[in-house]
C-alpha cells in the first residue's frame, strides 16, 4: 500500500468511527477546542450562576428566617407585578425557603443559562461561518454537522456542570437534595431548549447577530406567555403551558414535586435538533435561507456621512427590535386589565397585601405592575444599546473603522456617528416600551394611569440609560479589550432591578445601578434631581469616551 | 488649519525619519527612514511582519508613533489627519467593506466622504468600473476577495488626490486586472501624483516604481532607485582564462571564487560587487581571457537576499549598503 493510500484508509476508518456518513467526523476534537477557547468565558458564566443560587439561598435564609416573615413575603408574591417577575406561585400557603427559591429564582436562572447557551451556540456555529473561519475547519476532516453537534455538546456539558455545582450549593444551603436536583435539572433543560432553538435560528439567517436575536426573542415570547398565563390564574392557566419556561416551573419543586412536566422540554430539544439538522443539510455553507439579492449600483444621495453609514448598518436590527419589543410591551400592557380583576380577590384572600396596596382602591397595584413592565422595557433597551455601542469595536476589529478614518473623517465624528445611532436606537426602544404598554392598556379599556404617564415614566429612564451606554462607550474608547465589561454592568443593573429589594441589598450597592436612582413612575412621583444628576454623569462619560478615542491607536492592539 | 498643512513647494510627499513604534514588547518599527518625493512612485518592500502596514497606519494618523519624525504632505499625520486625508487615498492590505452595502454604494460613500462631487467624478467612476470589470450591484459580503479589492481601488483611483497610499493592492487580483492596475498607476504618475506602494510582487515594483525601500524588522535595509540598488549588489562572473586566476580572490569585492580545469585553460566563477567591477576587469584582462560572462542580479535575487536570513549571516556589501 502506498503512503497516501495508508493515510486515506486511516482517515476513512476515523470517519466511519465518528458517525453515520462521516457528517459528525471531528466532533470530539471540535468540542475540546471549543472548551479550550471559551474556558474563561464559560467559567465566568458558570461561576456567576452558581453564585446567584448561593447568594439568594443564603440571603433568603437570613432575611426570611421566621415563618411570619416568609408569609409576609408570600403575600407580596401574589401581586401581578410579582407574578410577572417570578413564577406560578406554588407553595405560597406555606412559603418555605425551598418554595421561595424555586418560585422567585428559577425564571432568572433559566434566563441566564439560556442567554449563555444561545450565545455559545451562535458563537461556535453561525458566527464562525460568517467570519469565514469555519471554512478552514470544515476543509479538514470535519463533517457537516460536527460544529453544531459539538456546540450543543459543549452547552450540555456546561449546563450539567452548572447544575451539579448549583445543586451542591442548594443542599449546602439546607435544602432537600432530591428537590434541589429537580430544580437545577429543570433550569438546565430549559436552557437546552433555547440552545436548540438557537441551532434552528442559526440555519435561518446568515448573520450570527440575527440568529442570537431571534433565539432570545423566542425566550422573551416564552416568558411573556408564561407571565400572561400565570397572571390569569394562580398556579398557571392553560395559556402558561404553551411556554417551556412554565414546564420547568410546573414541577412544583419543594412543594409537591412532579417530574413529568420536564418530558415536553426533553422532547422539544430533540425535535428542534432534528429540525436544525434537516435545515442544515439543505443549505450551502455560509448561506441563509434567502439568497442575497442584488442592490443599487450607486448610493442614494443621503448616504454621505458617517451617521448615514451607521444608520444604514444598524437600521435593520433596530427595526426588528422595535417591532418585537413593541409587540411584547403591547401584549404586557393588555394584562393591566387582568390586574384590575385580581385586586378584588386579593383584598379578600390577602389582607396584608390589601393593606399595602389597597388604600387607593388597588391603583397602587396597577402602578406597580406598570412600573415593572417599564423596567423590563428599559433593561431590554439597554441590552440592545450595549450591543449597538460595542458594534464600534467590531467595525474596528474588521478593518472598516480604518477605511473610514483614512478618509477626511475625524475620530470624534466617526465615534459620534456610531454612538448617536446606537443610543438613539436604545432611546427609541425605551419609548416604544412606554408607548406599547400604554397602547396595550388602552386597548383593553384601562385609562388610569393616563397614557402620557407611561411615556413620562419611560422617558425618565433615558438619562440612566445614557449613563450605562456612556460607560460602555468610555470602556470601548479607552480599553477596547475591556469593552465587554459593559455586559457585567448590565448584569449588575439587572440584579439590582430584580432582586435589590428582595435581597435587601444595601443602598450603597443598589446605588451602583444608574436605574436605581430613577423614580419608578407611575408607582412613585417623578423627581427632577436624579434626572439632572444622571444626565450630568452621562455627559461626563461621553466626554471621556471622545477624549480617549482621540488618543489611542486604531486598530487598538 | 489648512494653511499649516499646505505643502511647501518641492517638499517631500512623505518624510519619515528614525520612526519607532512599539506594541508592548514588539518593535514593529525600529528606526525607519523613508522619503517619497512629489510625483514619485515609491515601492515599499519587506518580508511578512516587517512593518510595512504599521508604517502606513502611522502615516495615516491611525497609529501614534512611539518616537521619530513623520511628515505627510507637509503636515503632521496625527494632528492634521482630516485635512491631509482630503489629499490622499488609501487602499488597505485586507479590504473589509460594509457587508450590507453594494460595491457601488461603497464607492460612492468613500468618494462623498472625501468630498469628491460632480460629473467628472461620476464619469471617472464609470470608466474605472468598466476597466476593472466590476459589477457594482452586488452586496459587499458576496464579493470575492479580488472584487473587494477592486472596490477599494476604484474608489482610490477615482479620487482627485495628490498621494495614493496602497498596501499590497494587487494581492487578490488576476493577471489581467494586475495589468489594469499597473496602467492606472502609470497614469497617476503621469498626472504628477505621488504613490507609496507596498508590495511583494517584484515584477510590479520593477515595472512602475521609481524608487524602492526594502525594510526588515522595522528598519530600512536598502533604499534608492532600482539602478542604484542593482549597483549595490553583486554580479555572477564566469570566465575562462589562460593564466592563474588565484590572485583574483584577494581583490576587494570578489566573493566565492572557484576554479575548475577547462581544456588547457582554467574556468573561474565568482561573484563580484558591482561597484568593484572596473578593478576586477582590469585584473582579469592580463590573464588571457578566452570567454567572459557577467550576469547582473535579477530583482528577485536582490529581494530574496534581503528577505532571507543571509543578510545577517554574510553578504558584506548588502550590510554595508544599509543605511
Ligand atoms: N496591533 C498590533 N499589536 C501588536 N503587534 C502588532 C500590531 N500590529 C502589528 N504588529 C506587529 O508588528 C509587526 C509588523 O506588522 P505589519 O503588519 O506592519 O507587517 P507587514 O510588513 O505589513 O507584513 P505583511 O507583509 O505580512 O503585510 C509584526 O510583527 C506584527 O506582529
Ligand atoms: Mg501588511
Amino acid at each position: 500500500m502506498s503512503a497516501p493510500a495508508v493515510a486515506r484508509a486511516r482517515g476513512g476508518s476515523r470517519l466511519r468511527g465518528a458517525g453515520p456518513g462521516g457528517t459528525l467526523a471531528g466532533t470530539g476534537l471540535l468540542l475540546r477546542f471549543m472548551l479550550r477557547r471559551d474556558r474563561v468565558r464559560l467559567a465566568v458564566w458558570s461561576a456567576s450562576v452558581v453564585a446567584l443560587w448561593l447568594y439568594v439561598v443564603t440571603a433568603f435564609g437570613a432575611l426570611y428566617s421566621t415563618a411570619e416573615e416568609r408569609q409576609a413575603r408570600a403575600a407580596l408574591m401574589t401581586t401581578p407585578a410579582s407574578v410577572m417577575m417570578t413564577g406560578p406561585g406554588y407553595g405560597l400557603e406555606d412559603y418555605t425557603l425551598g418554595a421561595m427559591v424555586a418560585n422567585e429564582l428559577l425564571l432568572w436562572v433559566a434566563l441566564a443559562l439560556a442567554i449563555m447557551s444561545v450565545l455559545e451556540i451562535v458563537r461556535h456555529t453561525r458566527a464562525e461561518e460568517e467570519s469565514g473561519r469555519a471554512e478552514l475547519v470544515r476543509a479538514g476532516a470535519v463533517g457537516r454537522h460536527a460544529p453544531a453537534v459539538a456546540a450543543m455538546l459543549l452547552v450540555l456539558v456546561v449546563n450539567v456542570v452548572v447544575a451539579v455545582l448549583s445543586g451542591a450549593v442548594l443542599v449546602a444551603g439546607g435544602l432537600d437534595a432530591g428537590d434541589s436536583a429537580v430544580l437545577v435539572v429543570a433550569a438546565a433543560l430549559t436552557a437546552l431548549v433555547f440552545a436548540a432553538v438557537a441551532v434552528v435560528t442559526c440555519q435561518l439567517t446568515a448573520h450570527g447577530r440575527g440568529a442570537a436575536g431571534l433565539a432570545l426573542a423566542v425566550f422573551g415570547a416564552a416568558a411573556l406567555v408564561r407571565a400572561a398565563g400565570d397572571i390569569q390564574e394562580r398556579h398557571g392557566s392553560a395559556l402558561s403551558w404553551f411556554s417551556p419556561i412554565a414546564w420547568a416551573q410546573q414541577t412544583r419543586v419543594f412543594v409537591d414535586t412532579r417530574l413529568w412536566p420536564l418530558v415536553p422540554s426533553a422532547v422539544l430539544v430533540v425535535l428542534l435538533l432534528v429540525l436544525g439538522a434537516v435545515l442544515a443539510s439543505r443549505r450551502d455553507h455560509g448561506a441563509g435561507m434567502l439568497p442575497d439579492r442584488r442592490g443599487r449600483a450607486d448610493a442614494r444621495p443621503s448616504l454621505r456621512s458617517p451617521v448615514a453609514l451607521a444608520w444604514r448598518q444598524q437600521r435593520t436590527a433596530l427595526a426588528w427590535w422595535t417591532l418585537g419589543a413593541g409587540l411584547m410591551w403591547l401584549a404586557s400592557g393588555t394584562y393591566v386589565d387582568g390586574v384590575g380583576d385580581m385586586i378584588g380577590d386579593l383584598a379578600e384572600t390577602n389582607p396584608a397585601v390589601a393593606q399595602i396596596f389597597g388604600a387607593d382602591g388597588g391603583q397602587g397595584l396597577v402602578d406597580a405592575f406598570v412600573a415593572v413592565i417599564l423596567l423590563y422595557a428599559v433593561l431590554a433597551a439597554l441590552g440592545y444599546g450595549i450591543a449597538a455601542v460595542l458594534r464600534a469595536g467590531a467595525e474596528e476589529a474588521e478593518g472598516r473603522a480604518e477605511v473610514a478614518l483614512a478618509l477626511p473623517v475625524s475620530r470624534g465624528r466617526w465615534l459620534g456617528a456610531q454612538l448617536v445611532v446606537a443610543e438613539a436606537g436604545a432611546a427609541v426602544l425605551v419609548l416604544a416600551g412606554g408607548a406599547g404598554t400604554a397602547l396595550g392598556a388602552l386597548s383593553v379599556g384601562v385609562d388610569d394611569p393616563a397614557a402620557w404617564t407611561y411615556l413620562l415614566a419611560a422617558a425618565s429612564y433615558l438619562p440612566a440609560v445614557a449613563v450605562v451606554l456612556g460607560l460602555a462607550a468610555a470602556l470601548y474608547a479607552w480599553w477596547p479589550r475591556l469593552a465587554g465589561l459593559a455586559w457585567a454592568v448590565l448584569a449588575l443593573v439587572f440584579v439590582v432591578g430584580m432582586f435589590g429589594d428582595a435581597l435587601d441589598l444595601p443602598d450603597a450597592v443598589q446605588g451602583l445601578s444608574p436605574l436605581w436612582w430613577v423614580p419608578r413612575v407611575p408607582a412613585e412621583d417623578p423627581r427632577l434631581l436624579p434626572v439632572v444628576v444622571l444626565a450630568g454623569v452621562a455627559v461626563t462619560l461621553h466626554v471621556l469616551a471622545f477624549a480617549g478615542f482621540r488618543r489611542r491607536d486604531v486598530p487598538a492592539r | 488649519m489648512t494653511t499649516s498643512t499646505e505643502r511647501a513647494p518641492g517638499g517631500p510627499a512623505i518624510e519619515i525619519h528614525d520612526l519607532r513604534k512599539t506594541f508592548g514588547t514588539t518593535h514593529a518599527l525600529d528606526g525607519l527612514d523613508l522619503t517619497v518625493r512629489p510625483g514619485e512612485v515609491a515601492g515599499f518592500l519587506g518580508p511578512n511582519g516587517a512593518g510595512k502596514s504599521t508604517a502606513i497606519r502611522v502615516l495615516l494618523g491611525l497609529l501614534r508613533p512611539t518616537s521619530g519624525h513623520v511628515r505627510l504632505l507637509g503636515g503632521d499625520p496625527w494632528a492634521d489627519a482630516v485635512a491631509l486625508h482630503r489629499r490622499l487615498a488609501y487602499v488597505p492590505g485586507d479590504v473589509s467593506l460594509w457587508p450590507n452595502l453594494t460595491g457601488g454604494e461603497a464607492i460612492d460613500l468613500l468618494g462623498r466622504l472625501r468630498g469628491d462631487q460632480g460629473r467628472a467624478a461620476a464619469r471617472r467612476r464609470q470608466e474605472l468600473l468598466e476597466r476593472f470589470e466590476l459589477d457594482p450591484t452586488k452586496k459587499a459580503r458576496t464579493y470575492s476577495k479580488g472584487n473587494r479589492q477592486k472596490v477599494a481601488l476604484v474608489a482610490a483611483f477615482a479620487a482627485d488626490v495628490e498621494l495614493l497610499v496602497l498596501d499590497e493592492p494587487t494581492s487578490g487580483l488576476d493577471p489581467l486586472m494586475e495589468a489594469v492596475f499597473t496602467e492606472l498607476l502609470r497614469e497617476a504618475k503621469a498626472q504628477g501624483r505621488s504613490v507609496l506602494l507596498s508590495s511583494h510582487i517584484m515584477s510590479e515594483v520593477e515595472k512602475v516604481c521609481d524608487t524602492v525601500t526594502i525594510i526588515r524588522r522595522g528598519r530600512a535595509v536598502e533604499s534608492g532607485t532600482l539602478q542604484e540598488l542593482r549597483h549595490l549588489t553583486r554580479s555572477a562572473v564566469t570566465a575562462v582564462v589562460g593564466g592563474d586566476p588565484a590572485p583574483l580572490a584577494a581583490l576587494p569585492g570578489v566573493h566565492d571564487l572557484a576554479t575548475t580545469a577547462d581544456g588547457d585553460g582554467t574556468r573561474v566563477t565568482f561573484d563580484v560587487e558591482n561597484d568593484q567591477m572596473g578593478d576586477v576587469l582590469a585584473a582579469v584582462a592580463p590573464l588571457g581571457v578566452r570567454s567572459f560572462t557577467a550576469t547582473p542580479p535579477s530583482l528577485e535575487e536582490l529581494f530574496l537576499r534581503h528577505y532571507g536570513d543571509e543578510l545577517a549571516a554574510g553578504g558584506g556589501s548588502a550590510t554595508g549598503a544599509a543605511r
